[in-house]
């Protein structure tokens, strides 16, 4: 089982990297989203059935968003030059990097023998404390339900900003001149900027 | 077979006839899904996050089969922002309900029996709240990366 993770691993960095050096748009993204699906299956494996769940959907959501919001503009080609420095410099860093991250691993605890012991207290006593027998969603809506509300306030937090930013023009009736005063742009503008949808 | 109207069957608007007929088959039993890993989240797999993001999908689908003005009439930005609000007004609701018990987030519900549909007190309360949520916000966003601006204008003239 720890030979096919490690498969599964293995192909997720390779398909991070093709993500990160092919040029065109639409390859990079696929690549992503091939490292999503990876990363459902890795939780599968690992026996996390809701974060499978989770994780399987809310891929499959962000390849449609950027198939169909980010693709559309122009700039599917991106232009790369070649720099000798830059390759070397990257290179040191990565030997450094590698080598204080085998240092700091050694210190890790081990596979399956975690530190706290919170987490054996809520397997133990979660089904009867919560009366949920789904123990994941016990701990999330019941035992840390203030994490919970921390994550519902910052998706309510992204969302009211993404529509503030995103919404070319106001929902109220609004004079030229005062079109003209805040650069509020008109429908001709709209329309150079976006060709077709 | 979900019933949509006639007009819809335009074929100038979304995609091929074949992708539509495939998603008027399919989309109940997407919404149909969603539902049941919202409803049955504290007994199996899932909760109200992701069969949030599923009825999210189901709509998105619609989006991308039938154009986007079907898309809209069904749920609006208006609705959508509304839908997100309740939501999280709801799950704070239950939050502080259970000061009447104690603390915030109190169970302040029965628990139940285990393994029935009505267990577990507050916690599918919480997921069906998590679900309008996420539901109507995804949605929101995914309007407004790919509508906004393109769309929403001549929305907006045609009410003044």
């Amino acid at each position: 089982m720890e030979l096919l993770l490690l498969i599964i691993l293995i192909f997720m960095i390779v398909g991070s990297i093709i993500a990160i050096e092919t040029k065109n748009l639409l390859s990079a993204v696929i690549s992503v989203g091939v490292v999503g699906f990876c990363l459902s299956i890795a939780f599968l494996i690992l026996g996390a059935p809701d974060i499978a769940i989770t994780q399987v959907v809310v891929e499959i959501l962000i390849l449609v968003i950027l198939i169909r919001a980010t693709i559309t503009t122009d700039n599917t080609a991106i232009e790369r030059h070649w720099d000798t420095f830059s390759f070397i410099s990257s290179l040191i860093f990565f030997g450094l990097f590698l080598v204080f991250a085998w240092l700091a691993v050694q210190e890790l605890p081990r596979f399956g023998e975690p530190l706290l012991r919170v987490s054996s207290d809520y397997l133990e006593t979660g089904p009867e404390k919560s009366g949920a027998t789904n123990i994941v969603t016990g701990i999330l809506l019941d035992f840390r339900a203030y994490d919970t509300i921390g994550e519902a306030t910052v998706l309510f937090t992204s969302i009211v900003g993404a529509f503030v930013i995103l919404r070319r023009r106001g929902r109220k009736h609004r004079k030229d001149m005062d079109r003209e005063k805040v650069g509020i742009l008109q429908d001709e503008d709209i329309k150079k900027d976006f060709r077709g949808f | 077979m979900v019933n949509l109207p006639d007009e819809v069957g335009d074929p100038t608007k979304g995609m091929t006839s074949i992708v539509k007929t495939i998603v008027r088959f399919v989309l109940g039993i997407v919404i149909m899904f969603g539902a049941y890993i919202v409803l049955y989240g504290h007994l199996t797999p899932g909760g109200g996050f992701a069969g949030g993001v599923i009825l999210a999908c189901g709509y998105i689908t619609l989006t991308l089969a039938f154009g986007r003005e079907l898309a809209l009439r069904k749920m609006g930005d208006t609705a959508a922002s509304i839908l997100d609000n309740s939501g999280a007004l709801a799950f704070l609701v239950i939050g502080f309900l259970g000061f009447t018990g104690g603390y915030f987030f109190l169970n302040f519900i029965d628990h139940g029996q285990t393994f029935r549909l009505f267990s577990a007190g507050i916690i599918p309360l919480c997921n069906i709240a998590i679900a309008f949520k996420v539901t109507s916000s995804l949605f929101a966003i995914f309007m407004a990366l790919s509508i906004f601006g393109r769309f929403m204008s001549r929305l907006v003239e045609e009410e003044e």
